[in-house]
């Protein structure tokens, strides 16, 4: 009996003590949770910065000489192919040169003020027109056109997505640090890929090249 | 076998005449300005000059009346390996897959953006066709736009070497996809930057595999020996490591033909005995 007593006696001791500790983790409480409000306040600046913020940190913006409306010419011409063409040796041309564009642009056939542009600074002065190229890939990249378009059949949107449906260019955006155009990395700063022509990274080339040939391909087929 | 793409076997190959070469470097010009291989103002000290294709003189040591001298070019072997499997001394230590072995075409391949400069690559090179980028390469003014475009130069810190002039496979594969041939390629669609610029014709490229290519016809190599040249007067560089190189020397002289190998006194006719042995087998 005595034992029991003794022990509801220090149970309501302790209780006590319980209750004079509870007052002091409250006081404790409230400092825990500033600390965590703090915490997070503080992620989100930093999270929202760094995900609104970085990117424009890591890429500048650089505009085009003037505005292109691809949608146009390729109602007009009726192709990718009828501008961005191969040379005769199999190598593919790019963007093609104002030699290509005098055939129909002899002299100004519409109104527009970036045409006037092309017309003035570049066709009458003789100059090449400096185009931003978004897919252009580092040097030691080799890439054959002829082997994915006349080889595999593949169509441009594969690779280059809907830019024949775009009416206006984009800023170009060069990776500071690598000197790459952003495309190649992907708009998508954490690297999500939803379409095919999101990324020209290795990676996507090896992905492709597993699913199609069976085999991500050796080093030397694309790399010079 | 998943590396080899798209079916087509191809095993390139050189040969080189040794009595048609006449030492006047053409090759190693040609090779330089190919592939954008950098030089420094002072290339005195040879140590560190980068010459992927380089000429060696030999002698038979023999005083003035049959004194006798050879040039020998020497570009990478790409070596098949040990059973001519693909393991090169070079691709079987590389710790980066830096440098690696197509399968497709025989070429042993180096990958400048891969490499981390180990070196471990030059050191299993019993050829020493492989050299250090001690420094980044530094252009004469205006010299840069004169680089070819098909050939990435190296940066400091890599190692590089003879590609066969890989890019002008490329390029001729890209004529041929095309011309639709997918990549059926002709002998004379793919030749190397030496073989074209040696005027005395030394120097033979093309398909190992295919006997309708001079190089073929030439060396007439042993498919069950590793590719050993059965031309008698055709031998290759250090024969007996088994690295299989890819590379082939024609000489009509004895004494140039014994210096493709380290040969001890009495060995050198014992060495051809038993290669015949060998072949009987």
């Amino acid at each position: 009996m005595s034992e029991l007593e003794k022990k509801t006696e220090s149970g309501s001791v302790d209780a006590a003590k319980d209750g004079a500790s509870s007052e002091q983790k409250a006081e404790g409480d409230s400092g825990v949770g500033m600390g965590i409000l703090f915490f997070i306040a503080a992620f989100a600046v930093c999270f929202l910065s760094g995900w609104l913020l970085f990117p424009s940190l890591l890429y500048s913006k650089k505009e085009q000489p003037f505005n292109f409306n691809h949608a146009l010419h390729v109602a007009e011409t009726g192709g990718c192919e009828s501008c961005h063409s191969f040379r005769e040796d199999g190598t593919f041309a790019g963007v093609p040169k104002n030699s290509s564009c005098i055939e129909c642009h002899e002299s100004q056939l519409g109104e527009t003020e970036d045409e006037a542009i092309f017309m003035t600074e570049y066709v009458e002065k003789g100059k090449e027109v400096p185009w931003l190229i978004y897919s252009k890939q580092p040097d030691c990249v080799f890439f054959s056109h002829a082997a994915h378009v006349t080889g595999a059949k593949m169509d441009c949107v594969t690779c280059h997505g809907n830019i024949g449906e775009s009416t206006t260019m984009k800023p170009y955006q060069e990776n500071r640090i690598t000197g790459y155009s952003r495309d190649i990395w992907g708009e998508n700063i954490w690297g999500v890929k939803k379409n095919p022509w999101d990324r020209m990274k290795m990676d996507d080339c090896a992905k492709c090249h597993q699913e199609e040939t069976g085999s991500k391909g050796a080093c030397f087929q694309c790399h010079k | 076998m998943t590396q080899d793409n798209h079916g087509k076997k191809y095993k390139f190959g050189m040969v080189i005449d040794l009595d048609k070469c006449t030492g006047c470097g053409s090759c190693m010009v040609a090779c330089m300005s190919e592939n954008n291989v950098p030089f420094k103002e002072d290339e005195t000290n040879k140590k560190d000059s980068i010459t992927w294709m380089r000429v060696f003189k030999l002698t038979n040591g023999k005083p003035f009346p049959e004194t006798d001298i050879c040039y020998m070019p020497r570009p990478c072997m790409h070596c098949g390996g040990k059973g001519d499997h693909g393991h090169s001394p070079c691709v079987s230590v590389c710790p980066a897959t830096a440098t690696d072995y197509g399968h497709d075409t025989g070429i042993v391949s180096q990958i400048y953006t891969r490499c981390f400069g180990c070196r471990y690559c030059m050191g299993a090179c019993p050829y020493h066709a492989r050299y250090f980028n001690w420094w980044d390469p530094k252009w004469p003014d205006g010299m840069e736009e004169y680089l070819s475009p098909n050939v990435s130069p190296r940066m400091r810190g890599v190692v590089e070497k003879c590609s066969f002039c890989y890019h002008r496979y490329q390029a001729a594969r890209d004529k041929a996809y095309h011309e639709e041939r997918r990549d059926e390629i002709e002998e004379s669609e793919y030749q190397t930057a030496c073989t074209q610029a040696c005027p005395a014709g030394a120097i033979t490229f093309g398909d190992l595999n295919n006997p309708d290519h001079e190089v073929c016809k030439f060396v007439n190599p042993d498919p069950h020996q590793c590719g050993k040249p059965r031309n008698p007067k055709a031998f290759r560089l250090l024969e007996r490591l088994q690295t299989n190189p890819k590379v082939y020397y024609i000489s009509e002289r004895e004494w140039v033909r014994k210096a493709g190998d380290n040969y001890r006194d009495g060995e050198w006719g014992k060495e051809i005995h038993s290669s015949d042995g060998n072949s009987h087998k």
